[in-house]
């Protein structure tokens, strides 16, 4: 199976590789996958409080050279987006981008899960606190 | 390029294409015209092909017969006895470990109505030989246990399986194809009675190979599973290949007088590249007991990278085999990495080196170095290596799987 030139640059130069600081307000993490299956993919996107912007994501992955290169890619597109644009960036897209071969599907799937489980977990943070903190006005 | 991959095929030996190429030119003929020169040249060299072919593994030359490859081979070797001793019994006795060739013919064999056996192996890849005595019964008409093992070289004890099979009365098939050519395999002082086996492993042609049929003691019958013009006395019609017999009788005769001495070296290298990489890196594994080893194969987990991503790091540059294969839904680990208890994800972090005639010093000295490196690269990107360098124990993680 021959990869294109821009699946292999993001395989041998992946960007925003590293860990951002799960424990912060700002900060949400996505963990997908499992190693019994031969993939995980960790993605974390920072997000602006004032604009609501992602202004730093990174990732790291466990698992094949498609699924390295679609987080990579991943990440260089959530930046400077707005957390519900992030939200609709479709799997089809990386497939697009990186020309991945039909068994190769899967990865792309992994990675906007990866983001959807992000952003869900930096909602999850930052609803409940605002949840929690119009819970205690009332009281 | 360099070329770790010759448990998939070995590149074909010069010596051998040069013997093939008058069978495409001069001599053109088919070996069952008995009325022409030209198919008298080519029954003489398939003649003298069979000698080659039986002395490097010490049987008589009308037990070989000719077929397309090991798979065949096998094919015809399981499902032939089946239906030949159908009267005897139905029951086949094989184990979880072997080619697919082996596997799915007796799953064919289940369906003709057959009951198969499936023995597992222990941690170290091979059978637990109590095991199959217990699994032997008065309706057992086979035991097909491989040689050497294709993804981690393990050679299974195939003297105390003869005995087994000597005294139980019943017949024993081994699919050889990773073991001859490479090691000294003598099936008739081992007690096998059918072995399958196959050129394009033996740095011969592709597409030709062979299945042993003891001829004495017991006279061992199979059951055609090709039907037409009655070549390789009945049990295998087709016209033979003949540059391709031609060859692998070549490649036969070569191995016979060199894998001594390369296997001496081919250990030698394996060995350094073994001992090297578990040097460089913390967390790695080789699989399968290096007592019982074929001596050009090395398997080996590189734990917490995955061996499709990491094969990648140097695909460019080096041919070899991972133990993670991706299908459309998903990765899939080796089954037989799986059925030693390796668990799935140490066999998806596995890859295979298998040596060959062809390989030298530095190519071992490149790989190192590239594998090293990978690893790294791998291990740097690998969010599950972050883990368990922060001391997460991994099993607690609450995994989402797809
Ligand atoms: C153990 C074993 N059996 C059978 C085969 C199939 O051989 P062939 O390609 O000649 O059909 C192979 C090679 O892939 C093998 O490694
Ligand atoms: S995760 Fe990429 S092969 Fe399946």
């Amino acid at each position: 199976m021959a990869y294109s030139e821009k699946l292999l640059d993001h395989f041998k130069n992946p960007r925003n590789v590293g860990t951002l600081d799960k424990g912060s307000k700002t900060v949400g993490t996505g963990l997908v996958g499992a190693p019994e299956c031969g993939d995980v993919m960790r993605l974390q996107i920072e997000v602006d409080e004032a604009s609501g912007k992602i202004t730093d994501a990174k990732f790291k992955t466990f698992g094949c050279g498609s699924a390295i290169a679609s987080s990579s890619l991943a990440t260089e597109w959530l930046k400077g987006k707005s957390v519900d644009e992030a939200l609709s960036i479709d799997n089809m897209e990386i497939v697009e981008e990186l020309a991945l071969p039909p068994v190769k599907i899967h990865c792309s799937v992994l990675a906007e899960d990866a983001i959807k489980s992000a952003i869900a977990d930096y909602r999850k943070k930052n609803g409940e606190a605002v949840e929690a903190a119009a819970s205690s006005e009332k009281a | 390029m360099i070329y770790l991959d010759n448990n998939a095929t070995t590149p074909a030996d010069p010596r051998v294409v040069d013997t093939m190429i008058p069978f495409f030119y001069e001599n053109p003929g088919n070996a069952a015209s008995r009325n022409h020169p030209y198919g008298w040249v080519a029954e003489e060299a398939v003649d003298y092909a069979r000698e080659q072919i039986a002395n490097l593994i010490h049987v008589d030359p009308k037990e070989i017969i000719f077929t397309s490859g090991a798979t065949e081979a096998d094919n015809l070797a399981i499902k032939g006895v089946f239906e030949m001793y159908s009267r005897k019994g139905n029951h086949i006795i094989t184990c979880t470990t072997e080619h697919k060739a082996v596997l799915d013919a007796c799953k064919k064999v289940e369906k003709m109505g057959g009951e198969v056996t499936y023995l597992d192996v222990k941690g170290d890849g091979l059978i637990d030989l109590d095991e199959l005595k217990a699994a032997i019964t008065d309706k057992t008409v086979l035991v097909s246990i491989m040689y050497a093992n294709n993804e981690t070289g393990l050679i299974q004890p195939m003297k105390e399986i003869g005995e087994i099979c000597e005294e139980k009365g019943v017949l024993f098939m081994s699919d050889a194809t990773q073991a001859v050519g490479k090691i000294d395999v003598n099936p008739k002082e081992l007690g096998i009675h059918l072995m399958a086996f196959t050129s394009h492993k033996m740095y011969g042609p592709k597409g030709v190979g062979a299945l042993f049929v003891n001829r004495k003691n017991p006279r061992v019958k199979v059951t055609a599973q090709m039907d037409g013009g009655g070549h390789e006395r009945g049990m295998r019609s087709g016209t033979l290949n003949v540059p391709g017999i031609v060859g692998f009788g070549k490649a036969a005769e070569i191995a016979m007088k060199e894998m001594k001495q390369d296997a001496e070296r081919l250990s030698k290298l394996r060995d350094k590249l073994e001992q090297t990489l578990l040097a460089n890196l913390e967390e790695c594994e080789v699989n399968g007991n290096p007592a019982h080893r074929m001596p050009h194969v090395s398997n080996i987990s590189f734990k917490h990278v995955e061996g499709e991503g990491l094969m990648m790091t140097f695909n460019q540059n080096i041919a070899l085999s991972s133990g993670s294969a991706c299908t459309s839904a998903s990765l899939e680990p080796s089954y037989v990495l799986v059925a030693m208890g390796v668990g799935d994800e140490l066999a998806h972090s596995s890859l295979r080196f298998s040596l060959g005639r062809f390989t030298k010093e530095e190519d071992i000295d490149y790989a190192i170095e590239a594998v090293t490196k990978g690893v790294n690269h791998m291990r740097d990107l690998s969010p599950i290596w972050e883990m368990y360098k922060e001391g997460v124990d991994l099993s607690s993680v609450e995994w989402s799987e797809h």
